[in-house]
C-alpha cells in the first residue's frame, strides 16, 4: 500500500541526486500523499467521466459527502467499535503475557496450552460470533469483546513465549553468576530480551482487535457499531454511505496500528539518533 | 552478605576470619560426567587442583579437554558428578552466593539495552548497593578499564575490545578476590589481544585477586600465568602443571612488553608445548620441535 511505497520512492530518488536528510522527510510525506491523491483522481475520473455506474463504484466525492452528512453516526459507531476493540486488545493482550510467563516457566503447561492454542488460532470469528450473541444476550457486547480479546490473545501469547525463550545462555550464566533471585532475572534479563517480541505482537494483535470486533458485527446483537451500519447501509442501497462507514472502519484500524506503533517508540527507551554516533 | 559498597585494599585484610592461609580454589578429585543421548561423557576425571590466594593459573588444552567445564564447577555454574571443590574454604555454591568470584565469558555478554555504566554498574544493583556508592565505584572501574569517555554508549557501538573491557570491569565491580575468565580474549585480533593481556597484568596486580584463566594461546597463558595447568581431552585430565619461572624474581608487575621478546619466555612456551603435545617432561631437551 502506500506506506510500502513510499520508502523504494525516496530511494530510487536518492541516488543520483544525494538529498539531503530534510528534503528526504519531505518526500517520505508527499509521496504516499501523491499515491493516494492519484488513485483517487482515477477513482473519480472514472465515476465522474467515464461512467461507472454510481451503484457500482460511487465516487469518492460522494463518499466524503455521506461521510460529513452522517459524521454524528459514525464518530458514534466508531466509539462502539473501538471500544469493543479496545478492551478485547487489553484483556486479550495481557492474558496472552500471563500465560506465556506461566509456560515458559514450566515445561508441561507450554505442552498443555500449545493444542489449545493452536485451535483458538484457527477458530473462525464467522463461526464464533453468532454463538456468543446467543449465549449473552441480543442487547449485550460482551460477545464481540470476548471474540476481539480472543483474536489478541493468540499473536500476543505466541510471540511472547518466543521472547521469553530469546534470552542467551552466557547472560543467563551471567545472572546465576550474580547470585540474582529470579525475580531479579525477570525484570533485568527476561523481560528486556522479550520486549521487542511482545510489542510486535500487540502490534499485530491491534489490527486484528479491530476486523472481529467489526466483523463480530454482523452477526446480530446489539445495533449501532460500523459493522453493522456498513451491512444495514448496503443492504439499503445506500451505498455511497457503506463505503463512507468502510472508510472510518480503516481510519479506526489505523488508529489502533499508531497508537500500538507509538507505544513501541515509547517503550524503546534508547534514543535512536544514538544510534547513528 | 557483603553490602557491595566497601572497598576492599588491595591485598590487604580481607574481611573473613582467617582467609589469609585460605587456598582461593580447592579442587579434590573432581570428576564431571555429562548424560548425553549417545550415553555418557567423562568431560573430567580425577581432577586435583589448588589455586593459592593472588596466584594466577592459567587452564591450557586443546577443543574438549574440560577446562571450560572445570571453571564452570569453579564458578557453581555446573554441579561435579563427584569430588570436593572449595573456594575460600567454602562451597562453590556458597562462594558464589556471597560473591566471592567475578567472571569473564568468551564472548562479552553485555546487555544490548543498557549502556556501558548501565553493565557495569548491574551486579552492584543486584545485590542492592546505594546508588551514590554505585556510581562512584562505576566511576572507578571505568577509569581502570580505560573507558570513562564511553560510559554512555551502548555495547553494539564499541569495537570487541572494547565491550570485553566492559566486561572485565563488571566481573571486577564486587571486589572479588577470585577472577573466572573464559577466553575473554579469544575472539580479539592479536594486537588488542596483547594490549589486553597487558591491562589484564596491571589490574591483576591492582587488584591483588587469584585467576583463574582458560585460553587456546599459549603465549598468552605464559605471558600472564604464575602456573599454567596443561590438560588433555577424552577425558579431561591434568596433564601436567608447569611453573612458570620469567626473570629473576618473577614478579608479575615485570611482564611488561619486552617480556615476550625474552629467552625465558620462549623457553617457557616451549616448555607448554611439549607438555601439551607429547607429554614429555619439561627440560629434557629440544624434543619438542618433532612434533610439529
Amino acid at each position: 500500500m502506500s506506506a510500502t511505497a513510499a520508502p523504494t520512492g525516496t530511494n530510487r530518488l536518492a541516488r543520483p541526486t544525494r538529498m539531503g536528510p530534510r528534503t528526504e522527510t519531505t518526500l517520505r510525506i508527499v509521496a504516499p500523499i501523491a499515491v493516494g491523491l492519484i488513485v483517487l483522481g482515477t477513482w473519480q475520473f472514472l465515476v465522474s467521466v467515464v461512467g461507472v455506474s454510481d451503484y457500482l463504484l460511487p465516487s469518492p466525492a460522494s463518499i466524503i459527502e455521506e461521510f460529513i452528512a452522517y459524521w454524528p453516526s459514525i464518530a458514534q459507531a466508531m466509539l462502539i467499535t473501538g471500544t469493543n476493540a479496545l478492551l478485547g486488545l487489553l484483556v486479550g493482550s495481557i492474558l496472552g503475557i500471563l500465560v506465556a510467563a506461566v509456560a515458559a516457566r514450566w515445561r508441561p503447561i507450554d505442552q498443555m496450552s500449545a493444542p489449545v492454542v493452536a485451535s483458538l488460532a484457527v477458530i473462525p470469528i464467522v463461526a464464533l460470533a453468532p454463538v456468543l450473541n446467543s449465549m449473552f444476550g441480543a442487547d449485550s457486547q460482551f460477545g464481540r469483546q470476548a471474540i476481539a480479546a480472543l483474536a489478541s490473545f493468540v499473536p500476543v501469547f505466541i510471540n511472547t513465549l518466543r521472547g521469553f525463550r530469546q534470552t542467551a545462555p552466557v547472560h543467563r550464566d551471567l545472572m546465576r553468576a550474580s547470585a540474582a533471585s529470579s525475580g531479579q532475572v525477570l525484570r533485568t534479563l527476561t523481560l528486556p530480551t522479550a520486549r521487542p517480541f511482545i510489542l510486535t505482537g500487540i502490534r499485530i494483535a491491534s489490527s486484528l482487535a479491530v476486523i472481529s470486533a467489526l466483523v463480530a458485527e454482523y452477526f446480530g446483537g446489539p445495533r449501532g457499531g460500523l459493522g453493522g451500519l456498513i451491512s444495514t447501509s448496503a443492504a439499503s442501497s445506500a451505498y455511497a454511505r457503506a463505503w463512507a462507514y468502510v472508510l472510518a472502519s480503516i481510519a479506526l484500524g489505523l488508529l489502533f496500528y499508531l497508537a500500538t506503533l507509538a507505544l513501541d517508540r515509547l517503550l524503546e527507551r534508547r534514543p535512536r539518533e544514538r544510534r547513528r554516533t | 552478605m557483603r553490602d557491595g559498597s566497601g572497598f576492599r585494599d588491595g591485598a590487604g585484610a580481607p574481611p573473613q576470619p582467617a582467609s589469609g592461609a585460605v587456598s582461593a580454589v580447592e579442587v579434590r578429585g573432581v570428576d564431571k560426567v555429562f548424560e548425553t543421548r549417545t550415553g555418557q561423557v567423562q568431560a573430567l576425571d580425577a581432577i586435583d587442583l589448588t589455586v593459592a590466594a593472588g596466584e594466577f593459573v592459567s587452564l591450557i588444552g586443546p577443543s574438549g579437554c574440560g577446562k571450560s567445564t572445570l571453571m564452570r564447577l569453579i564458578a557453581d555454574l555446573d554441579d561435579p558428578s563427584s569430588g570436593t571443590l572449595t573456594v575460600f574454604g567454602k562451597t562453590a555454591r556458597h562462594a558464589r552466593l556471597d560473591q566471592e568470584y567475578g567472571i569473564a565469558f568468551q564472548s562479552a555478554g553485555l546487555l544490548p539495552w543498557r549502556t556501558v555504566a548501565g553493565n557495569v554498574a548491574l551486579p552492584l544493583e543486584l545485590h542492592g548497593a546505594p546508588s551514590a556508592a554505585r556510581s562512584a565505584r562505576v566511576a572507578e572501574l571505568l577509569d581502570m578499564v580505560g573507558l570513562t569517555d564511553f560510559a554512555d554508549r551502548y555495547p553494539d557501538q564499541l569495537s570487541g575490545g572494547m565491550q570485553q573491557r566492559v566486561a572485565i570491569a563488571r566481573s571486577l565491580a564486587e571486589q572479588p578476590r577470585l577472577l573466572l575468565m573464559d577466553e575473554p580474549f579469544g575472539a580479539l585480533d592479536e594486537m588488542t589481544r596483547e594490549k589486553m593481556q597487558s591491562d589484564l597484568v596491571r589490574i591483576s596486580a591492582e587488584t591483588g585477586a587469584a585467576v583463574v584463566f582458560v585460553t587456546h594461546s599459549i603465549p598468552e597463558a605464559v605471558f600472564l600465568s604464575d602456573r599454567v595447568v596443561v590438560m588433555s581431552p577424552r577425558p579431561g585430565r591434568i596433564r601436567e602443571i608447569v611453573p612458570m619461572r620469567l626473570g629473576a624474581d618473577a614478579k608479575r608487575a615485570a611482564r611488561t612488553d619486552e617480556l615476550r621478546e625474552e629467552r625465558a619466555f620462549f623457553d617457557m612456551v616451549t616448555a607448554v608445548r611439549e607438555a601439551l603435545h607429547g607429554g614429555a617432561p619439561v627440560g629434557t631437551g629440544p624434543r619438542g620441535m618433532e612434533t610439529r
